[in-house]
């Protein structure tokens, strides 16, 4: 009996396949039933309620203040993986675009007076036109070309305020307003994230998308198709740099201060390390990346020095055990199930 | 045919480096013909083609297209004029079913403006539009062919989508970069009456070919290149008793064949 048992198991293999939902073509769902709707609208439902209910469930200040620098580095990220995998362009520019929308922010707000609610959409709209024109001429330069030359701008930057002790010197711009309560910084940067996410996921389906994805596949064909490339990776830019504007503006904001520390290279560099570990071209991925290293990083403060040992450790076994990112792998075993049959 | 050439390529050159590739290539083609291009590999034709739809920047000369001098303009200013060109190495969006590849082309100012697809209206709307245009370079409607992913389709389906997307954008030139290259004899039966239909269009052709049998049998004008310069150009059966000709073109082929 023993002997049959054994065999029953040795001749069985597991059986991976695809759930039926997925049909056809890419981007078009048969939605039938209430089941299908549910299988689609959860995993969206799960993730905006858990954003929604994150101020909700922490409860020390700390921690809240952590939410929100997550969401900074977040909307950074989104940036990041948008322009890096369906645009082709490889930016270090995060920490430009957090200073550019943090500097406007502080001077629209204390040397015009102008409340939050009005200096953070200028911050985001004219920060984000400043970048684009600022980047404008590096745009023909491909991959690690254009990541070194996106790396120099706040370099430069940081540099031009300290020598020539503009817009507050070494000592940065104080006396910025904050929030009226916490509750509306804090739920105004979750949605601000929320609808950034989804807003991009849109855009990459729409027709200006596949432009964008043809642009970074395969150039040639889109000049050919009469399509200006510079063009369209500058609306690309735009996007990407405006919303980090908007978190740099933000930013300001949470710490009533604007300086030059806004342009450290943390700003650049994070967003990338959350892209790699939370799966690049999903644009949840990135999201889900910052949510994981940015509390990580500081729950080693404890650490001292030793902090950036543990954080590379465990960069590293992202990257060894789960190298194309949790989201990518999580979204495939979402929708494939797994049976034992006989073989 | 108009008195008036549609394109007016005038000594153009081009040398990369000390090559030079292009050596004051001049010829005219006019309204509705379709004109030939052939000559020996690394004769320039390819080079000649980049170089009239911007691809490449030509070091000297002119290019006409109605009058309009476009020889220093930008790739995608020229292909929204109306002189498209298709890819001699396949260039579609392996990423994308064949049907979206259209999409692209479609979203230019110059399809929008020429109707045909309203632009971001209805759902389905500008899919049936990629797809008419699909059957009209001959995809079947009904089968699967047209949603399959680029880069799942055989050799000749990449050819005709290459020639799609330049009738995405209502063109008035197609220069064809050896589109009967690596087709069976069966898939180049079927791509000549395409051929004859968009002149019947028409729509002026340029066709860069090695072929010479099938671009004979639709082009009654051809230019020959050798070493980048044109040796000389009028009706094939002309052209291909030049004596010069025979020795730089036909004259490889001979040995070829008798080896």
């Amino acid at each position: 009996m023993q002997n049959a048992g054994l065999r029953m198991i040795e001749d069985r293999r597991k059986e991976r396949l695809d759930r039926g939902i997925k049909v056809t073509t890419e981007g078009i769902y048969a939605i039938s039933s209430w089941q299908e709707m549910g299988y689609l609208l959860l995993p969206r439902l799960v993730l905006i309620c858990g954003i929604l209910a994150l101020p909700l469930v922490i409860p020390s200040l700390y921690w809240q203040r952590v939410i929100s620098i997550v969401c900074i580095y977040s909307l950074l990220a989104l940036g990041f993986d948008f322009l890096a995998h369906f645009v082709g362009l490889v930016s270090l520019g995060g920490a430009f675009f957090i200073g550019t929308g943090g500097y406007i922010a502080a001077i629209l707000n204390t040397s015009f007076g102008l409340p939050p609610i009005l200096t953070i959409p200028i911050a985001t709209i004219a920060g984000g036109a400043i970048c684009t024109l600022l980047l404008y001429p590096c745009l023909p330069l491909r991959g690690v070309y254009f990541a070194i030359v996106t790396l120099m701008y706040p370099l430069v930057m940081a540099r031009i305020i300290e020598a020539l002790d503009v817009l507050g010197g070494t000592d940065g711009i104080i006396g910025v307003a904050s929030f009226p309560n916490r509750w509306i910084e804090q739920y105004g940067l979750l949605l601000i994230v929320i609808v950034s996410l989804f807003g991009l996921r849109r855009l990459v389906n729409e027709d200006i998308g596949l432009v964008f994805r043809g642009v970074k596949d395969n150039d040639q064909a889109v000049k050919a198709s009469a399509l200006s490339i510079n063009f369209y990776k500058s609306i690309a830019v735009f996007i990407a740099s405006s919303l980090g504007c908007l978190a740099g503006a933000y930013l300001a904001h949470i710490y009533m201060w604007s300086g030059i520390s806004q342009f450290a290279l943390d700003f650049s560099i994070i967003p990338i390390a959350a892209t790699v570990i939370g799966g690049g071209g999903t644009l949840v991925g990135p999201i889900l990346g910052c949510f994981i290293l940015v509390p990580i990083s500081e729950l080693l403060r404890a650490f001292g020095t030793l902090r950036i040992v543990f954080y590379s450790l465990i960069l590293v076994a992202f990257i060894v055990f789960r190298s194309e990112g949790i989201m990518v792998y999580a979204e495939r075993k979402y929708h494939q199930f797994e049976r034992w049959v006989k073989v | 045919m108009s008195f008036e050439p549609v394109l007016q390529v005038k000594d153009v050159s081009k040398a990369f480096g000390g090559v030079q590739a292009l050596k004051d290539v001049s010829f005219d083609v006019h309204e509705g013909e379709i004109f030939g291009i052939i000559g020996p590999n690394g004769s320039g034709k390819t080079t000649l083609i980049n170089c009239i739809t911007g691809f490449i920047k030509m070091d000297s000369g002119k290019v006409t297209f109605r009058g309009r001098d476009i020889s220093r303009q930008a790739p995608h200013k020229i292909a929204a004029m109306g002189v498209t060109r298709t890819f001699q190495i396949m260039r579609p969006y392996y990423t994308l079913p064949a049907y979206k590849n259209l999409i692209i082309p479609l979203f230019s100012p110059r399809a929008r403006k020429a109707g045909g697809w309203r632009g971001g209206g209805k759902l389905g709307d500008r899919d049936t539009v990629c797809i008419d245009i699909l059957e009209e370079i001959g995809f079947e409607r009904d089968s699967f062919v047209p949603y399959k992913l680029a880069s799942t389709l055989p050799t000749g389906y990449l050819k005709r989508l290459e020639l799609a997307r330049c009738l995405a954008l209502r063109p008035e030139i197609i220069l064809c970069d050896e589109v009967f290259s690596g087709l069976s004899m069966s898939e180049i039966a079927s791509m000549v009456p395409l051929i004859e239909r968009l002149q019947m269009d028409g729509i002026t052709l340029i066709m860069i070919e090695h072929r010479l049998r099938e671009l004979f049998r639709v082009s009654k004008r051809v230019m020959v290149l050798n070493f980048g310069e044109k040796l000389s150009e009028g009706i094939p059966e002309e052209v291909m008793a030049d004596e010069e000709v025979k020795r730089a073109y036909l004259g490889s082929e001979e040995v070829e064949e008798s080896v």
